[in-house]
Parts: C-alpha cells; structure tokens; sequence
C-alpha cells in the first residue's frame, strides 16, 4: 500500500510545471479578456507536449494515451502507466490554466475517444491529428444517448446530418469525432462515432459561444448538412450490437472522468495556494498545529478545503490507477469526478470569499478561477449524471429502474 | 534451536487452526490459506537461499521499508496478501459475532467477557507486538493496525473501541516504551493472553471541558523527589473500570504534554461509569487522580516520545473507526432502501435517495484514501502530521454526515432501536469529538 507518487513521474510533473508557471500564468488574464482569440504561444508548446507524450514514462501522457491497460507490468503485478501519467500532467497544466490546458493542440477529448475505441490502423491514422469532441446537441446533453444527428450509409462513405454544440476546441482542432446514430430506432447501440475531418465539404462552423469561464478555449457550435464522412473513418465496429449497448462510445467516459477530475484538482491547488499565501499576510497561519475547533474559522475553511481537495487527489489518482492495470473503474471514475468537480468549484468560490476584494477583483486571478471552476462540475457528464452512475453502481440499478 | 519468524509464524497459525471459534465463524479456508502460505515459505528456508529465506520473513511483516529506508514504490492502493488474509478474517468475525451483540451491548453499556476471550483466541494483541514481548510480529504496522480497527468497528464501534483499547497500549508501549516498560508492563498483557485473569489497559486523554484541546491539558503532573505527583480529571475513558492500568495525558509544569504509566490500584485514583450519547459498549469511564503519586520511571519512553506523533496515531485510528461504521451503513442503507417499497418501486429508484447513497459511498472512499495515505506515510517513515490532521477533518466532517443521512434514509423506521442506524448516528458523532485508541 502506497499512495505516494512515483519518482519516475517526477520529470513529468516538473515539465509540466514549468509549462504552467512559465507559458501559461503570464497569458492567463491576457485571453480570458480576448475571449476566442487564438492564443498563439501555444503552437510552440505543441512539440514540447509531443516530447512530454514520448518521454520517459513508459506509454507515455496525453489524451492520445488513455487506454485501459492490459500490456506490460512490474514484477509486482501493479502498474502506473499512461493514465496516471496523464492526470498527473494535466493536474499541474491546469494549476497554469484551465483553459489553455483544453486549447493545447492534439490534447483534446476526441484525442482520447480515438484511444479508447479506435482500432490500430485508426489509432496510427490519427495519431498526429488534434481532435475535438462533439456529443451534445441543442437538445440533447446529459441525455446524449438521446441525439438526433443521423449517420447513413451511401456507397463508401456515411452521410452526416445533425448539429453539435459546445464543443472544446471546436474551431482549432483538425477533426471532429461527431456521435451520430446509424438507426434510431435501434436506441443508443445504433450511436457510433465518426472522425470528421476540418475542410469537409457539408461541415460549417455556425458560432463561438461566449461563457462564464474558460474563456481561452474556443467552444464551437458545427452543423452538418449532408456531409460525406469516408466508411473507415467510423471508430471501432460498424456493427449494432444491441447487447453490448452503448458500451462502446462510453468506454470513452470511463477514461476521461479521471482526466476532468485532475483539472479540478489542479485548479483547486491553484486556488487553495494563492489564497493561503494572500491569508499569511492577513496574519493567518493555519500550520495544523492546534484542533479545528481551537482554531480560527479562516483556518478552519482552508483545512477543511485541503481536505476535501486531498480527498478528490486521490479518488483521481485511484481512478486512473484502476484504469492502466484494466480494473473496471466506471464507478470509481465517476466518483472521482464528482468529488473533484464540485469540491473545485466550492473551493474557488470559498477562495475568493476568504480573499475579499483581492478574491473579487479582476486585479488577480481568485476570481477568474472561481468562474473557470463552473464549468468542471458540468462537462464530461454533470455532477447529477455522476451521482447517476455512482448510485447505480452502488444500488445495482439499470438506467430503466433507476432514472 | 530458538524460535525463529517462521516459528512464530506457524505457531501463530497453529493456535489459529485449534480455535473452536475458527470454526464457528467458517474460518477454516481463510485459516487453511495462512497454513498454506506458512509451508510454502517453510519449504523455501529449506532451499536456503537467502532471497527465499527474507521472503519467507516477510510472511508476518508489512511489506513496507523501516524507517528512513525509502525503496521506489508505486502508488497502490490495493492490500497485500496478508492485509487481506486479516481482513476476511476479522471481516467475518465481525459480521459473525461483533454485529450480533451490538444491540445488546449497546443497551448494558458493556462488551460482554467472551468477546474479549475470542478477540484474544484470534491473535489480535499478539499481531501488534513483537516477539520478544510474547507476540508474533518483529516489525508492527500502522497500516495493519488500522484494517484490524477498521474492520471491527464494521461489526460495532463501540465493542470495536472496547477491544481494541488494550490493543492501543499494546501499540504505544511497542512504539515508544523504553526497554524495561515494555517488559514491566508489555510482556505481562501478552502473557495473560487466554488465561482466566487476562489483563487489561486503556489511554486517558479526554477531560470534561468544552472546546477540550489534547494539546492543552488540565491535568497535571508534578515531579517530587524521584517520583511524580499526578491530580485531574479525565473523561470518556474506554473500559475504565476493567483497566489494569492507563496510560494517563498530562501537562509537566515545563507545560509539555507526556504519558504516563498509571497503575489502577494506586491510591488516590476512583473509577465510575459515565456513559454518553454512544460508543456504550466502549465502558466509558470518568476516572479522577487525587494526588496520585507515581512511581520513577512512570513517564513513558524516551527523547524520542513524540506527544504530536502520538495523538496523530490517534486521531487515525478513531478514523478507521469511523470507515469501518461508514462501511456498515452504506451496506445497510444500500439493502434496506432496495427494499422498502413506496409510492409502487423501491425509495431507492428515486434519485434523492439514490444521490444521499452516492454520496455515502463518494465520502466513505475518501475517507479511507485519506486515512491509509497518512498511515502509510507513517509506516514508510515520511513526515504525516498533515496528513493525519487532514485526514482526522475529513472523517470528523464526512462520518457524522454518513450517520445522520442513515437515519434520514430509513425514516421513521431509522429513528426507532429496531435497526441499528440510530447506534451508528450516537456513535459517529464520537469521531470528532474522542481520543483514545492508537494505531
């Protein structure tokens, strides 16, 4: 038993770090101003994170990485592969920014839905294309399995139609990996996902969204009328299998939960930090040295927020774990990201109280964060969808029973 | 030939195998499996080479580095064979036994005599003490320490408290006493082990004033010629009335916290029952030192006690109590809900029943996250204070409100003595608010 990092990620996390203190923090502030303008100085770091991707660590970080593990172990039988790599990456690049972390290129969602369904031939086809994801639709977002963008066979090619909203990265990435349903009649084992190139003809970006936070990451919304989508670029099989259900596309969730959480995380350290630093120089210590209740309450709300914080670390870090040595983890994963989510957004919003107007103001950063915290509590499945998940697990409940 | 870990090992397992109660709780597979794990690490000394023989060592051994000795780990949150094998064990014992009595323990305010004897039949003190003082382990483990804790308390925590108080000094004379303490004093708890007067031992830390700070006691200890001069009131003191002696929290007049080994049968020392909101089966006593005096070499340990260290192994094992309980509800409001009926379906098929359980169980593995890091860190020799306070907040915060959500669960039915969640919601408060066991 060992909850303690590995030193070989120390690299890793040390990069990463340098990425968020260096490149990220000075551009902070500069693009959550200009909402939808390209933040530039990213393209620089797209090798760097390609070097981070192919580093040391064995498999490797990145959203590219996310697969359940099943190859090489220690001698021991357990493993830390590419998804804590990941999470351990991602947490310090969001301790940067959240926003940017979603704007940097190929590290997008559709990066790691290509990883978890896509077979071979796909995976090497797409493995230098930045790939955003698109689920939700104007009417339909938790209830995703409840889309209405079609996919039909024609030929050699699937014919798309439909519109997608909110989608991260939307407008800067190279290809789209859209969820369309082959035959709604069949319900959600009909819905596969498709990787649809930027540039092809029938694809149209109608808007950008303008949002509370995350202001740096362009969200997108694309329509697609009659837009031809080559057979072999369908991930996975083809085929409906009513069994398996909606197995496939979801598989997708249980890899990326882990990876929303550990933005929570990063974002909540973030938050935490600043907050003990500006509550020093107000006189408060918290050192841990005396009860909770022999202590100040200012104090009180930062142990209790690095508690809480700790408690989402590890559920995070536990998900993951689970996932490079291929242990089911859609519960633990859930539960991951329904801990981070909203523990970083009580946590940004409690910094930003505890700070005052130096929490408020637009003069630092407490209260860009508390906004950008928002939007981890929603995306990759609500807080809601995962207290769903959690409690069906739990209570061994279908969706039929329990609604 | 002297007895060697092996022999430990085996004659550990041996008397394990014997035991009457092995069978009545279906232990024999669990028992079968340490047997055969014994042999086959026996079967490696006889191959001699050295690698196999440290293997064979390790068979009663966390499988962590002494302190100061860091070896590249992974993280792993996953128990070793051996945790395992403790935990099924006591798991069932639990489940078995501990759970049944419950009720009727928390009803007399006391844990009936055979749950000691069966505690003793299952090497439960033995593990936590080295061999040199009658036990089995040469190196003991937080980390064991609390998945013991943890899974009795999954039976009940207050006879979980209750049996593991003794355990608590067994704990703390092994960490800190100085070698003629632990023979004095370690050596005679292990030999009563199974005999018909077996002794008892509890720590005294709580004392009756609100906003009670264990850093800030009000009793006091002064030294007089060789000896000490002890005078104060502690409360809450598990099974005080069978303990044959405390270890008693003072302040010196320097102002330093200390331990201090207290003989019940001094003069100057009265015992009564005083039972609170829970925890009843724990026997909880107020006991009052008149001008006790003390014998020199009553002051536990060396330079090397640490008051801090010693309340966070505390503070962790009050909070492996309350997973062990967190546990027991949400396995109990889990199956209560999926089967109460209303409005036509289970309550459980409503979401704001089925969110309150998710959250059980989202906060419950927290709390077990948070625990085990800051053990393990202890084990592995790393600083852990943080941890442990952190840890103590959490589960402080996160067990009454496990508590408190399985009465509102079962509804009136939950406020009633005929499930034992109102038990769980008395005893849950007690997290935040309790010293007294050690890790």
């Amino acid at each position: 038993m060992n909850f303690e990092i590995p030193r070989k990620f120390n690299a890793l996390i040390n990069q990463a770090q340098q990425v968020a203190v260096e490149v990220f923090r000075p551009i902070s502030r500069k693009y959550d101003v200009a909402e939808h303008e390209y933040p530039v100085e990213l393209d620089m770091l797209a090798s760097i994170m390609d070097g981070m991707n192919d580093g040391d660590i064995k498999g490797g970080a990145g959203a590219a990485k996310l697969r359940q593990g099943n190859d090489g172990e220690t001698s021991s039988g357990v493993k830390n592969g590419s998804n804590m790599a990941t999470i351990l990456g991602l947490t310090e690049l969001c301790w940067g920014d959240v926003g940017l972390a979603l704007s940097l290129p190929r590290q997008g969602l559709g990066n790691a839905a290509i990883a978890a369904v896509a077979n071979e031939e796909q995976l090497n086809r797409y493995k230098n294309t930045w790939a955003a994801m698109a689920i939700t639709e104007p009417e339909a977002g938790s209830d995703s399995a409840n889309i209405k963008t079609t996919a039909k066979l024609d030929g050699d090619a699937y014919v798309i139609n439909g519109e997608k909203i909110f989608i991260t990265a939307g407008d800067r990435c190279d290809a789209i990996v859209v969820w369309a349903s082959l035959n709604k009649k069949l319900g959600r084992a009909a819905i596969k996902s498709f990787v649809i190139e930027k540039g092809t003809p029938g694809m149209q970006l109608v808007r950008l969204d303008k949002k509370l936070g995350i202001k740096a990451s362009d969200t997108a919304t694309i329509r697609f009328d009659n837009c031809r989508v080559p057979k072999e670029n369908l991930l996975g099989n083809p085929e409906i299998d009513t069994q398996k259900g909606f197995g496939g596309v979801m598989q997708t969730f249980d890899n990326t939960r882990p990876v929303v959480a550990a933005m929570a995380v990063g974002l909540a350290r973030a938050s935490i930090e600043l907050t003990q630093t500006f509550l020093k120089s107000a006189g408060v210590i918290a050192d841990y040295a005396a009860p909770i209740n022999n202590s100040l309450s200012s104090e009180a709300e930062l142990y209790r927020m690095e508690a809480d914080l700790e408690a989402a670390r590890l559920l995070t870090l536990k998900a993951a774990w689970m996932a490079d040595n291929g242990l089911p983890n859609s519960k633990e994963a859930s539960m991951a990201k329904a801990k981070a989510g909203r523990t970083a957004n009580s946590i940004t919003l409690k910094c930003a109280e505890l700070c005052s107007i130096v929490g408020y103001s637009e003069s630092y950063l407490l209260e860009k964060w508390a906004r950008d915290s928002k939007i981890l509590d929603i995306f990759e499945g609500t807080q809601q969808i995962q207290q769903l998940i959690v409690a069906r697990r739990m209570l061994g409940k279908s969706s039929t029973e329990l609604k | 030939m002297a007895k060697d870990t092996i022999g430990y090992a085996l004659s550990a397992v041996n008397k394990l195998a014997g035991s009457s109660l092995v069978k009545k709780l279906k232990l024999q597979r669990p028992a079968e499996k340490v047997a055969y794990i014994s042999t086959r690490t026996g079967f490696q000394v006889v191959s001699t080479t050295n690698a196999k023989v440290q293997q064979a060592r390790d068979f009663f051994k966390p499988s962590t580095v002494a302190k100061g000795q860091q070896v590249a780990v992974l993280f792993d949150p996953s128990l070793s064979e051996d945790q395992r094998l403790i935990k099924d064990t006591l798991d069932r014992f639990s489940s078995g036994i501990i759970r049944e009595s419950a009720h009727n323990a928390d009803n007399h305010a006391s844990t009936p005599d055979e749950l000691f004897q069966q505690a003793a039949e299952l090497g439960m003190l033995a593990y936590s003490v080295s061999e040199k003082y009658g036990g089995y382990t040469d190196t003991p483990s937080t980390v064991n320490n609390l998945i013991i804790a943890e899974a009795l308390a999954t039976g009940d925590m207050g006879i979980a408290t209750a049996l593991l108080s003794t355990i608590s000094v067994a704990n703390i004379l092994t960490r800190w006493g100085t070698e003629e303490q632990k023979s004095s004093w370690l050596t005679p708890l292990t030999q009563s082990v199974g005999q018909s007067e077996s002794l008892f031992a509890t720590v005294a830390i709580n004392e009756p004033s609100a906003l009670f700070n264990p850093n800030k006691l009000k009793t006091k200890v002064t030294p007089i010629d060789d000896c000490y001069q002890l005078s104060g009131q502690k409360s809450a003191v598990f099974i005080g009335e069978r303990a044959d002696f405390f270890l008693v929290a003072a302040t010196s007049p320097g102002g330093d916290q200390n331990l201090y080994i207290v003989n019940s049968a001094l003069k100057g020392i009265s015992v009564e029952a005083s039972p609170a909101m829970g925890l009843k089966a724990a026997e909880l006593c107020t006991v009052t030192f008149e001008d006790v005096t003390l014998p020199a070499g009553a002051l536990l340990g060396d330079e090397h006690f640490c008051y801090q260290t010693f309340i966070d192994l505390t503070n962790l094992a009050h909070c492996s109590l309350a997973i062990g309980c967190g546990q027991a509800v949400q396995d109990y409001v889990i199956q209560y809900c999926n089967q109460r009926i209303a409005f036509g379906e289970p309550v459980s098929h409503r979401q704001s029943v089925a969110f309150m359980i998710a959250n059980i169980g989202i906060e419950l593995e927290g709390m077990r996250l948070l625990t085990y890091r800051a053990a393990s860190r202890a084990e592995q020799g790393l600083p852990f204070h943080r941890e442990a306070y952190l840890a103590k907040v959490f589960c402080s915060d996160k067990a009454m409100e496990i508590g408190t959500n399985s009465v509102q669960l079962l509804g009136g039915h939950g406020f009633t003595k005929e499930h034992p969640v109102e038990r769980w919601y008395r005893d849950m408060r007690s997290v935040a608010i309790l010293y007294g066991l050690h890790a």
